[in-house]
């Protein structure tokens, strides 16, 4: 029988890994991925709060869905800007683009 | 079953060597989600976990991948150099968020009642009609973006 703390266990993990990917990965798509994870672990929370603390009320899926659409509109706009990037750069890899430090 | 599928698939987002693989894994990783979805009794979010994240955003990302990929998508080296503080800050993240959940006394937890379709539709039109509009208006200021950023240079088009 799954409990609350499971649920929030796995989605601090989950967590946890996009934040990892997110400082450890060099690729531009990678980051973008690992911010998704990061997304979905969040979401899984509050999904996992709305059916364990306050069935009563639907704000936790609303606003998983809300947070959907903004992710949907974040890697829209995100790998767009990454694509651009690559397309100047030549080099997916993050630590290569250091034009504002030189 | 489906926890281990979440987490293990996130492992193997982050420490794959070639983003294909990684990207595969990231879909697997929201399959798994969308089960725990329909577990939670959530079936409408379950539903747009398998159409947004599923159907588009990974759609989404491959394309991106393949498009800039040239050749052999497997690099030597896909960490960067600050790897030792990234493992430390995600440990510490997780060990903080854990100790947050077990001291916490979650009281009355135990049933998981199903939020109905309707019910989650009656309260995204009416409570929250006007976040809901503002997410299109997003949407749609998104699109512009992204048409506006993908554009190639005008130089570019003269050329063609």
């Amino acid at each position: 029988m799954p409990s609350l703390e499971g649920y929030l266990v796995v989605s601090a993990l989950l967590f946890s890994i996009g934040a990892f990917g997110f400082m450890a990965r060099r690729n531009a798509i990678l980051l973008l991925i690992s911010i998704e994870l990061m997304f979905n672990a969040v979401n899984l929370s509050l999904v996992a709060f709305n059916a364990y603390l306050a069935p009563a009320d639907n704000a936790g899926a609303v606003f998983a869905l809300m947070i959907m659409a903004v992710a949907a509109a974040e890697v829209t706009v995100g790998l767009a800007l990454v694509i651009a990037i690559i397309r100047t750069r030549q080099t997916p890899e993050v630590d290569q683009y250091a034009d504002l430090r030189e | 079953m489906l926890a281990v599928g979440v987490v293990g698939a996130g492992v193997a987002v982050v420490t794959l060597r070639n983003i294909i693989h990684s990207a595969v894994a990231m879909m697997i990783c929201f399959g798994s989600l969308a089960g725990m979805y329909v577990l939670l009794g959530a079936p409408i979010v379950a539903a747009a976990q398998v159409l947004i994240y599923l159907g588009a955003i990974s759609v989404l990302i491959l394309f991106a991948i393949m498009l800039t990929q040239a050749g052999d998508a497997t690099v030597p080296a896909p960490y960067h150099r600050q790897l030792p503080i990234a493992i430390v800050v995600a440990i510490g993240i997780l060990a903080l968020v854990v100790w947050a959940v077990i001291q916490t006394d979650w009281g009355g937890a135990a049933d998981v009642v199903g939020a109905g379709v309707d019910a989650i539709a009656t309260a995204l039109f009416t409570v929250y009609a006007l976040p809901f509009e503002i997410i299109s208006l997003l949407l749609l200021v998104a699109i512009i973006g992204a048409i506006y950023l993908a554009r190639r240079p005008e130089e570019d088009e003269r050329a063609n």
